[in-house]
This record gives C-alpha cells, structure tokens and sequence, in this order.
C-alpha cells in the first residue's frame, strides 16, 4: 500500500492541479489577510470558501482520478498485491496530495503574515484540520461512486449531486426543520442533525472557536455548550474520524468483489 | 500450471463464460482466438483474478486462486490498453512495478532491444501510442516469469518492434516459458503459436494446432477456416 501510495501522490503533487490548488488557497489567503488586516475575519472568510471548495475540489478529483487510472489500476490488480493495498494506496495518494496543496497554500501566508503567538494559530489550526478531514471524506466518498458506477457520467453526476446536497441543500432542510419545530425545543435534534453532515460540523467547530457564536442566539449557546466543551469536541472528532474512514471502508468492500 | 474447470461468468443477464474446462500445456504459445465478445478477455482476466468468476475453478499449479494474489508472482500480464499514470517518468513506473513485485527487473536487455533509452526520463503523457506499448511490454518481461500473458502484444508496434517482440517470445519459449496470447493478428497466430483455443459464445470451440484447425475447415489460410466457423455459426 505504502509503495502505491508513494508513487499516486507524486505522480499526482506534480500535476498542474496541485499547483493551481495550491496557488488558489495562496493567493485568496495572501489577500483576505493584507486586505483585511485582521486574522479572525480572514479566517471566517476562508473557512466560508474552503468549507464548499474544498469537499468540490475532493469530489472532482476524487471522480476524475478513479477513471483516469482505469488501466493503471487493471494493470495493478495483475501484480502480487492484494486488493485493498491498491485501492486504500490511490485513494490515500490522491487524499494526502489535495491536502498538502490545501495545507501550504493556507497555512504559508499566515505565515508570512505571522501568526505565531498570536491567539489565533488555533483557530487557523482548526481550519487546516477540518479542511484536511473534508478533502479525505468527499475524495472518499466520490472514489466509492467511481468504484460502483462504471458509467463515468452517472458516477460524476451522483458525486457532484452529494457535495451539493451536502454543501447546500442539507442545509436548508435543517434551516426548514428548525422553523417548522420552533414551539418545540430542538437543540438537541439540531446537534444530532449536524453531526450527520461533515460540512456542517467543521462549519460549527470553527465558529465556536472564534466566538462568533453570540450572534447565533439562544440555540449558539446551546451548540457552545455542547461543541465548546471536551465533550462535544471529542464526539465531533470522532464524528469526523467515522465520516473519513466509512468510505475506506466502503471502497475496500466494494474493491474485493469487483470484476474489472 | 493454468487449470480452468467449468468457469461461468455472467455480467447482468449477459452470459460471458458458459462453463468450459481448459488446461494449458506448459512450455508452449497458446493463442486464444474468437470474435469480439466470445470471453477471450474475461477468460484471461479471470485468470489473473481480476474478473471473480460464478461458478467453477481456476487452479495454479494444482491450488485454486481464489481470495489468492502471491501466484501472480508467476504471471507477467501485458494489459491491452497501455495508459498509465501521466506525471510519472517511465523510469519511474519501472521502479514502481519493481516496487510493487518486491524485486528488480532485468530491465536493460529490454531497454536497448525497444531503444526506449531516450525515453526514460519523459513522462509517460509525452509517449507516442507505440512507445507506451513498448514500455508495457518492457514491464511485462522485465521479470522471469514462468507463465506469461499476453493481450493483443502487437498493437501499434512498428515493424522493427514487431520482429523484436516476436523474437522476445520464441526465445522465452526456448527457456521453458509458458505463453496465452490474444490477437487478432492471424500472421502472428501461424508464425508462433504452437496451439490454438478458439472460443465462440463462451464456449472452446476448437483446440488444437492451426493446420488442424485448416483441415477441418477444408481451408487454406487460418483467416479463412475462421471465417468459415463464424459464418456457420452466424448462418
């Protein structure tokens, strides 16, 4: 695994790809942060473009690079190496290649800017992590959709469908639930609700950290509660941890039984 | 050696591989003929494990290879379509398949007969179709291995190649080595093959030599006596 691992992400670090990923997140960084002169908002700012990028980016890549290495991988299949080590070895080498573009074209200008010692290199630690765990979960999820559908436009198709769900829809379907169980008390059921989407949850962990969460109400502090305390951050970890390694597991299933 | 007992595989409704036994003679070329979807394929990637049969047994010197991946040790594979990974040079995807199969390849033999020393520090997106090829088949023999298998081996080689390869196959022969080979090329089938298995329908049509196959098609040239079968057979 580690050996096809290697060779995916450096076949996959130099492709135009990584770089322009890379240079997207450097660029945007470099300007929210000179332009703003202020770190937290320029962290809110990323968070808002990362939080839907960053699952797209995974989704797309996630999809093109299971068809594209269609042969490559018959070609794998014939060598002496179990199943699993081909499949989890893409997959990791595609996962880790988007997330170290995420994670230099993030974290180098603040940086250049200086945020260490400064009270923030938290919060910016939390962005780069949630937004790792993003790129494994929707990479994950859209090489299982390449893995089942041998038809490449439905496969994309169903992927794209998922991030949008994901990224908007779901949502709205909570904003709509919540209005219409307002003489109900629902923080529970909205704590619950968000742990069932990995955007949502980053979204959350984020914003609890940078105390933004009195604008939202009686229901932010609710949610601070929960996420703010060792509790709440540890079941959202882990309910992250299961959001990234469910796919793994899906692909290595789905991998064995597989005809190609 | 290779063993196929009453191997069926279906795709959807679609019956591929109707229940057949075959066993390979070691020490020979076997070429493995038949119209488009006849199973030539599917046979030769369930072999290799890549396709999971229904029902019956493939067996690898005498063990059934089923959940199995250490006998393909023994197999040197050349898929059809030559596509690999783009960014990586083709010194690099030698490494890999040495890499991955946990042992050097004896690559330089191969590299001077392909003369693929100009192209080893490119990558693999900047190769014409018959350099990938050659650099396929350069993965496929770098290793000595006593079973080979080989899909359509010729396409896009130029004439120079062409001889090579074939040369490289006879002389593997010599040493003892075992090969399956699919083409459509009839030229190659009579030039080296000492058996053939002609598959129709998902079925062993025929087994045996060329000439054999001529006779009993009361034919002079093998593209004839097949042509024959399938108009039969279609008519």
């Amino acid at each position: 695994m580690d050996k096809i691992l290697k060779y995916s992400f450096s076949d996959l670090i130099r492709s135009r790809w990584s770089i322009i990923y890379f240079l997207f997140y450097f660029i945007t960084g470099m300007v929210l942060l000179y332009m703003s002169n202020d770190v937290s908002r320029a962290i809110v700012s990323l968070m808002n473009i990362t939080f839907i990028l960053t699952p797209l980016i995974g989704t797309i890549f996630g999809v093109m690079n299971f068809y594209n290495s269609r042969e490559f991988i018959e070609l794998l299949l014939a060598q002496p190496v179990p199943r699993y080590k081909i499949f989890l070895g893409l997959f990791l080498g595609i996962s880790l290649s988007l997330s170290i573009s995420l994670l230099i074209g993030i974290a180098l200008p603040f940086v250049i800017y200086g945020v260490f010692g400064s009270a923030h290199l938290m919060n910016l630690f939390i962005l780069l992590i949630t937004g790792i765990f993003l790129t494994f979960i929707f990479t994950g999820i859209a090489f299982f959709i390449a893995l089942i559908h041998e038809n490449r436009l439905k496969g994309f198709g169903l992927a794209i469908l998922i991030w949008l769900f994901m990224a908007f829809i779901y949502d709205g379907i909570f904003l709509m639930s919540l209005l219409l169980l307002q003489d109900y008390p629902t923080e529970k059921f909205a704590i619950a609700f968000s742990l069932f989407n990995p955007i949502d949850l980053g979204r959350i962990l984020l914003i609890l950290k940078l105390d933004i969460s009195v604008l939202m109400g009686y229901t932010g502090a609710v949610f601070n509660k929960f996420f703010g305390g060792g509790t709440g951050m540890a079941i959202s970890l882990m309910a992250l941890s299961v959001w990234a390694v469910l796919p793994m597991w899906l692909i290595v299933r789905k991998g064995n039984k597989k005809d190609f | 050696m290779i063993e196929i007992q009453g191997i069926r595989k279906s795709f959807g409704k679609l019956a591929v591989l109707k229940g057949f036994d075959l066993s390979l003679t070691p020490g020979t070329i076997t070429a493995v003929l038949g119209p488009n979807g006849s199973g030539k394929t599917t046979m030769i990637k369930s072999i290799l494990g890549l396709v999971l049969p229904d029902a019956g047994s493939i067996l690898f010197d005498g063990k059934s290879i089923k959940n199995q991946w250490d006998y393909r040790r023994q197999i040197g594979y050349l898929p059809q379509i030559a596509r690999f990974p783009e960014n990586l040079k083709v010194r690099e995807l030698i490494s890999l398949i040495e890499d991955v199969r946990g042992m050097k390849g004896n690559t330089d033999e191969l590299i001077s007969l392909f003369n693929l020393n100009d192209s080893l520090n490119k990558k693999l997106r900047q190769l014409s179709g018959g350099t990938r090829q050659k650099v396929n088949l350069t993965l496929t023999f770098m290793f000595d291995c006593p079973v080979y298998i080989l899909d359509e081996p010729t396409s896009g080689l130029d004439p120079i190649a062409l001889i090579r390869t074939k040369e490289l196959i006879l002389a593997r022969k010599q040493q003892g080595k075992s090969f399956l080979i699919t083409t459509h090329i009839m030229n190659l089938v009579e030039e080296i093959a000492n058996e053939l298995v002609f598959l129709l329908e998902g079925k062993v049509y025929f087994r045996g030599t060329h000439q054999e196959l001529m006779a009993t098609q009361e034919e002079e040239t093998l593209e004839r006596a097949i042509a024959k079968i399938l108009e039969k057979e279609n008519g």
